[in-house]
Formats: structure tokens, C-alpha cells, sequence
């Protein structure tokens, strides 16, 4: 009789069957994780049974820290240890942080991005985000008891090249494998949609604790088409709270010097923002250093001490709409995403201008995550029938510096992604063998006014005579929005090439400097670490190799499927080895082994998609 | 099908001006389908690196052939007729009088009325021009002429846009 089989424990019997994807929703004031079970995704709740995890960090000494509710609850007797609403300042020079002097904790002004004094040290926003997005991490497997093979990220449709490069970094300072960055209508309108079974055009309004975006999409069947996406990566609940925050000193004719009264002062604003959207007056009663405010507000009051944010948010969904080449009365229903789409004067200016009810029958705070889950599923490969297409756009046109400091716009905005786009330039003076690039992301014409991404050099050009030079420089945006630049000479082959790491980002050193330091590898051998990380790299790569055989191993000839046949054992072999090098090496032999296959897969695909169409070439 | 197979290769369609926008954007969505870096996240590398080459010729090839203009200049192209338009901007005489009155008009625009009057005399315009195109590339096969109806449209898009500026401002 044949022996049968057990696993080892805490291993499932066949552990790859299914992996564990999980969406994640890092947000400005809170952040979720969800994930796809028994084929419905649903948020996964802490010990607690809680699903939201306040973005707060809390620094106690060097090594200590709090995340989440408890950094919360602390917050009022240790603001300037307690981070809260880091998303703000993600890939930020400290110039571009509005009003940071009313931040309850303080900033360090550095060359690159801006950085939060606390009592274990300078910490970058990255690192911040990090603690967070580990915190969930570790919920999730928790949750599974078993590894995370891959996470979707969301960030707002509007952030900039070097924001969305801050959240992959810190991804992955957290130990996280990011399977795609997506847009957070895009997440939300992947959940409303599949949910609704809706067909047409829809706009998705998202305005969070931070961040403003509008989307307006095409949905059919499967296929998620963003037509045109705007916002203001700059303005959300927080603003609101501000602004009540400002309004109700004015009326006390007070001031709040302290970080304590100012978190108190943001603190009470939030509270009485939140109760007046189910009432029509608050009372507020704070005490700050410089004497008591104690009055009512009523929502009127409130509207229109904001009215200006809300009006701000309608131009950016006018200017979306003009984009999309769409008038208002052309879109099928207004998603309401974010926290912040509670408040009843944002949902009465939507109801306005769409001339419809807004769509709110999603928990606005969950459905982000729960859209990113599904997508994250999905990009596993968990769901090989699934026939979810995302044709996202970039949100900010994509250009570089020319001649007094003028933007040629290279990409322009709400093009479809993946994209490469390209123009020449040449030189300006005689024998000039070396040109500055500098790469900026704007709408604006004057370089002044645009973000800078990044600037590098093509040396090296062979003196010419001015304007003879060819210098074809190529933009290239992946499918999760981040630009890669390069430039070659066209008669001489000249060329460079950089990913943009963007001005206000982190460099490779700085990251691993961090993740040398970090708490992932506090308590973990760092070679240990390396080992796991390699193995599993190898084990990826093995496993879609087998399927991708199973499915078109008919397309090779026989000595080209020994090749592959004889790498994969070699990486099978080499799994066994105790050296992350080894088995690095192996993965890296199987991976040009499968080159050729992989290429001719895709033609193979191609071919396919258009076999059986009236193929009409002449 | 490879890489290098030209746009209306790659999207199964007749090499002609002529097209149907609705089977353009059902076959890019099918050829997105398959070829999506989403479809290979969970693969090395090297499939990821094809599927964003490809993903991104796909993208390449859609906005060539969606937009009638670039289409237009495309057919001229690959006929050998270059449009040049950077370095020949020599125009026909009657376009170059209309193209000044029209300047002109729009410097003496000052309500959207007469903004959207205008803008309405352009679009006809060039609707016209799209339906000379689409006689000279499809039955005519006479590309030099196409060139120069190609030319024309592009200085009616770059009139049109100043225009959309202009409305902006009232808007």
C-alpha cells in the first residue's frame, strides 16, 4: 500500500493552490486590508474585531512604538510623537507642505523628502507609512496563518510620480511584494461595479481624509476604462477640519500657539464635523492655553466656513468631465467614495451638478480595499476565468525643461497606461557634448510651476555643430503610473538611462539603509531574510513556468523544452542550497531560459486574440 | 504577429482611412486582454518585461488609429508621403486667407456666443476636410493631396485649441 502524505505543520497540504493576495487601502487618516475568501472579499478585522486601522503612529523611545488606536488614544498628552496624516507628506519637500506650521508635530527641512522629528529620531514618511502598512501585514497573516504572496496598493488617481514611488518604497520597507499599484476610484469602482453588475459611464468621487480624486470611467463588460481622472492630492477632511478649526478661533478670537492646543483644537473641529452630518447644530466647548471657546455650531454655520473646499472639488470634476469629452448629463451614476462624501453638503453639490442621487449604498470607508482585494486576486492568478481588464491613465502630464525653462510635455495627461512616448531635441551650442534633463510632471508651461521629478545627464555626445545632434529622449510609464526615462543619441548610440527617483524620494542607499534598521529585520537574521526571499522568488517562478508549460508547451521544440526542463531542475536543486546566491543564481538561469517562451507565448496570445475576426489585412 | 507588424496589422483591420470606432475599441480591449502586465504579475520578469512591450505598442497603435488626423498622417507615411510638418508648412492660398480670418474673428471674440459660433464654423470645417481625407486616401489613393489636407487639419486642431483656451476663460 502506498504511504500517504502530511504536510509539515502550519503548512497546508498543497500551499500554492491558492495564494494569499490581499488588497491594502493605505489611507490619510485610516488604512484597511482586505482580501478575496470563498470568492467574496471582505476586510479583515484585528484581535479586536476592528477593520480600521487609524493611520497614527506613535513614537515612545527609540525602540518602542504604537500603531494604530492605541497611537490614537495617546495622541492628545504626545502630539509631536504621534504621526498622523503621513500620507500628506509622501514624495513632499517641506516647501510643498501647506500649512505645516499647524501640524501637530514638527518637520525637518532636508535636501529631499521632508522628514518628522520624533523622539526616536528623524523619520522618513516612508518610514512611517511603513509601520502601517506592516501592522496590516502582519493582520493578514495572522488572518491566514501563512505567507502573503502579494499586495495591491491603492493610492489616490491624482498622486504625482514621486508620491506613488514613496508608497512602493514603503511597501516594501515593509516587507510587502507589490503586485500593482491602483488608483482608489479605480479599486472603488471595481468593487461597485461587480457588485452592481453596472454597464456605461460612471464617475467615481473620492474624497478622503486628505486627498480629492474624480474618475469618470467606462465600465463593460469586465473592462474598467478610465476616460479621464483629476482631483487635488492636497485636499480632503482634514482641510474641513481645519477650516472649522480656523473658524471657530476666530469667533473665540483666540489662538492656538501650542501642538497640544492644536491637536485639541483639530481634534474637537473633527468630532463636531462628523456629528453635523447627522445634525443640525453642535455644541463645542475647548479649552486651549489662551482661554475657552464655548459655542454652537450649526451646519450652515459649517457649510459655510467650507464652502470653498467643496467648490474647489466641483471645478476639478467640471475640468475631469471637459477631459473625458463628456457633458454631465452623459454619466449613469456618481460613486461616492471616502469618509468625507458623509458630510451632506458634498453629497447636495454632487446630487446638483450630476442632476441625479449620488450613489452611496457602498460603505464609503471599505470599499477601496475591498476593490484592491478583488484585483489583487486576481493579479495572483487566483482567478484564471476572472475577466477583469483596469486601462488606467496617468493623471499629470509628463514633460522636461527646455530652453528658458519652458515644459515640452512629453505624455500628456489621461493617456492610457502602460505608455511609451518619445520626441527629439537637439543641442544649443556648438561641440556640446553633454545635456541636463530635467523631468517634471505638471500641467503648467513654466517649469517653475510644475513638480521636478528628477534630473540627469547624457555625456558623452560627439561635438557637433548646434541643433545636429539627435537626442530622442523616451518616457516610459508602467502599468502602476511610475516613469522611466531614457535618452540616446541617435548617430552616435549615446545613451542613458534612469528610473526617476523622483527629487523630494529616497535613494536605493536610503532604503537600504532602512531596511537594514528596520523593525522587520530587528528581530530576523538579515541572510536569513535573504534566503526566505529568494526561495520564495525561485518557488514563483517555478510554479509559472509549469503553468505556463501546461498551457503552450506545444509552441517549443523539443530541445528548447529539454533547455527549460533541465533549468527548472537545476532551480528545484538549488532550492535546497542554504545560499540566497545559489539560489538566485538558478532562478536568474531559469529566467533567460524562458525568454524565447515567454515571447513566443505572447505572440502566440496575440495571434489568438485576433483568430477568428474578420482579419482584413491586405 | 510581432512587434514590428504596422498598427492595422496588429489591430486585424483594412489598411484604410475608413474605420469603424466601435470595432476599434472592442479589438483593443481583446488585444489588451491578452497582452495586459496585469495578466503576468504573478510571473518572472521576463514576462512582465514582454507584457509591458507589448501593452504598451497596443496603446501605441490605438491612439495612431483612433484619432482620425494622426491615422490620416500615418496612411501618408507609410505610402512614403511624409507630412513634414514641423519643416513644410506650405499651405494652399485659400486656406491661408480663411485661417486669417478666422485669427481674426478670434481676436475679436469677446462673449462666448460668438466663441461658440465660431468654434461651430471650424468643426464644420474640418469635418469637410476629414470627408476630402477619406476620398483621397480610400478611393483616389492620391497621397501628395492627402499630405496637404493633413496639414490643413492640423493648423484647424492647433485653431481649435486656442479656442478652447479662449472659451476656458468664460467658462
Amino acid at each position: 500500500m502506498a504511504l500517504l502524505q502530511i504536510s509539515e505543520p502550519g503548512q497546508s497540504p498543497n500551499p500554492h493552490q491558492r495564494r494569499i493576495a490581499v488588497g491594502i487601502d493605505l489611507g490619510t487618516t485610516h488604512s484597511l486590508v482586505a482580501s478575496v475568501r470563498n470568492g467574496v472579499a471582505e476586510c479583515l478585522p484585528d484581535a479586536q474585531g476592528r477593520v480600521i486601522l487609524p493611520s497614527a503612529v506613535r513614537y515612545l523611545d527609540a525602540q518602542r512604538r504604537q500603531i494604530g488606536h492605541e497611537a490614537l488614544a495617546n495622541q492628545l498628552q504626545d502630539p509631536a510623537n504621534t504621526i498622523v496624516s503621513v500620507k500628506r507628506l509622501m514624495g513632499r519637500g517641506l516647501k510643498d507642505v501647506a500649512q505645516a506650521a499647524k501640524l501637530p508635530y514638527a518637520l525637518v527641512d532636508t535636501p529631499t523628502m521632508v522628514q518628522v522629528r520624533t523622539v526616536a529620531g528623524d523619520k522618513s514618511p516612508v518610514e512611517v507609512s511603513a509601520e502601517i502598512l506592516a501592522t496590516l501585514r502582519y493582520r493578514a497573516e495572522d488572518s491566514f496563518n501563512d505567507d502573503i504572496f502579494g499586495a495591491v496598493i491603492t493610492v489616490p488617481a491624482y498622486f504625482d510620480d514621486a508620491q506613488r514611488q514613496a508608497t512602493k518604497d514603503a511597501a516594501q520597507l515593509a516587507g510587502l511584494n507589490v503586485l500593482r499599484l491602483i488608483n482608489e476610484p479605480t479599486a472603488a469602482a471595481i468593487a461597485y461595479g461587480l457588485d452592481n453588475a453596472a454597464e456605461g459611464v460612471y464617475a467615481v468621487y473620492d474624497l478622503g481624509g486628505g486627498t480629492f480624486d474624480i474618475s469618470i470611467l467606462r465600465l463593460s463588460a469586465g473592462v474598467f476604462e478610465v476616460l479621464a481622472a483629476g482631483g487635488d492630492s492636497a485636499l480632503g477632511g482634514d482641510d474641513y477640519d481645519r477650516a472649522l478649526a480656523d473658524w471657530l478661533l476666530q469667533q473665540g478670537g483666540l489662538v492656538a500657539d501650542s501642538m497640544e492646543d492644536q491637536a485639541r483644537l483639530l481634534a474637537q473641529a473633527r468630532q463636531c464635523k462628523e456629528a453635523l452630518s447627522s445634525h443640525d447644530a453642535v455644541p463645542v466647548d475647548v479649552a486651549l492655553a489662551s482661554g475657552r471657546i464655548v459655542l454652537t455650531v450649526s451646519r450652515s454655520q459649517f457649510e459655510a466656513a467650507t464652502a470653498a473646499l467643496t467648490q474647489r472639488t466641483m471645478q476639478a470634476v467640471k475640468k475631469a468631465l471637459r477631459d473625458a469629452g463628456l457633458a454631465n448629463d452623459e454619466v449613469k451614476g456618481a460613486v461616492m467614495v471616502g469618509g468625507s462624501t458623509r458630510m451632506p453638503q458634498v453629497r447636495q453639490a454632487v446630487r446638483e451638478y450630476f442632476g441625479q442621487e449620488p450613489l452611496t449604498n457602498l460603505n464609503p470607508d471599505e470599499v477601496v480595499a475591498l476593490g484592491a482585494a478583488i484585483q489583487a486576486n486576481q493579479l495572483a492568478g487566483n482567478n484564471p476565468e476572472g475577466d477583469l481588464l483596469l486601462l488606467d491613465v496617468i493623471p499629470l502630464s509628463l514633460g522636461i525643461e527646455t530652453m528658458g525653462g519652458l515644459v515640452e510635455r512629453i505624455v500628456p495627461r489621461n493617456q492610457t497606461i502602460p505608455t511609451a512616448m518619445a520626441q527629439d531635441f537637439t543641442t544649443y551650442k556648438d561641440g556640446q557634448t553633454a545635456l541636463a534633463l530635467h523631468v517634471v510632471q505638471g500641467e503648467r508651461d513654466l517649469v517653475a510651476d510644475c513638480r521636478s521629478l528628477g534630473r540627469f545627464e547624457l555625456r558623452g555626445i560627439p561635438p557637433m555643430a548646434a541643433g545636429v545632434a539627435r537626442i530622442r529622449v523616451t518616457f516610459t510609464v508602467d502599468a502602476d503610473g511610475l516613469l522611466n526615462v531614457a535618452a540616446r543619441e541617435q548617430v552616435s548610440g549615446v545613451e542613458a538611462r534612469i528610473d526617476v527617483k523622483p527629487a523630494y524620494g529616497l535613494s536605493e542607499e536610503q532604503i537600504a539603509q532602512m531596511l537594514r534598521e528596520s523593525f522587520s529585520t530587528a528581530q530576523q537574521d538579515m541572510q536569513a531574510r535573504a534566503l526566505v526571499e529568494a526561495r520564495v522568488d525561485a518557488d514563483r517562478l517555478l510554479l509559472a513556468t509549469r503553468s505556463a508549460l501546461a498551457v503552450d508547451g506545444d509552441l517549443l521544440a523539443p530541445e528548447e523544452r529539454a533547455a527549460i526542463d533541465a533549468a527548472m531542475l537545476a532551480t528545484e536543486q538549488a532550492m535546497g542550497s542554504p545560499q540566497a546566491a545559489e539560489v538566485e543564481a538558478a532562478s536568474k538561469a531559469l529566467a533567460q531560459a524562458t525568454e524565447a517562451f515567454a515571447a513566443a507565448r505572447m505572440n502566440h496570445g496575440i495571434a489568438q486574440a485576433l483568430a477568428g475576426k474578420n482579419i482584413e489585412t491586405i | 504577429m510581432n512587434l514590428q507588424a504596422d498598427d492595422f496589422e496588429l489591430f486585424g483591420l483594412r489598411r484604410r482611412f475608413a474605420q469603424d470606432r466601435a470595432v476599434l475599441d472592442a479589438r483593443w480591449k481583446e488585444l489588451q486582454r491578452e497582452a495586459h502586465p496585469d495578466k503576468f504579475a504573478a510571473q518572472g520578469a521576463a514576462a512582465q518585461r514582454i507584457a509591458l512591450q507589448w501593452s504598451v505598442r497596443i496603446n501605441e497603435a490605438y491612439q495612431r488609429l483612433k484619432d482620425p488626423l494622426k491615422r490620416a498622417a500615418y496612411l501618408c507615411e507609410s505610402h512614403g508621403f511624409a507630412v513634414n510638418a514641423h519643416s513644410n508648412t506650405a499651405m494652399p492660398a485659400a486656406f491661408l486667407m480663411q485661417q486669417m480670418e478666422w485669427r481674426e474673428a478670434l481676436d475679436e471674440a469677446h462673449d462666448v456666443d460668438t466663441l461658440e459660433a465660431l468654434d461651430a464654423t471650424v468643426q464644420t470645417s474640418r469635418k469637410l476636410a476629414l470627408q476630402q481625407c477619406a476620398t483621397l486616401l480610400d478611393e483616389k489613393q492620391d497621397f501628395a493631396g492627402a499630405v496637404d489636407q493633413v496639414r490643413i487639419l492640423m493648423f484647424m486642431d492647433k485653431f481649435s485649441q486656442d479656442l478652447h483656451q479662449r472659451l476656458d476663460q468664460f467658462a
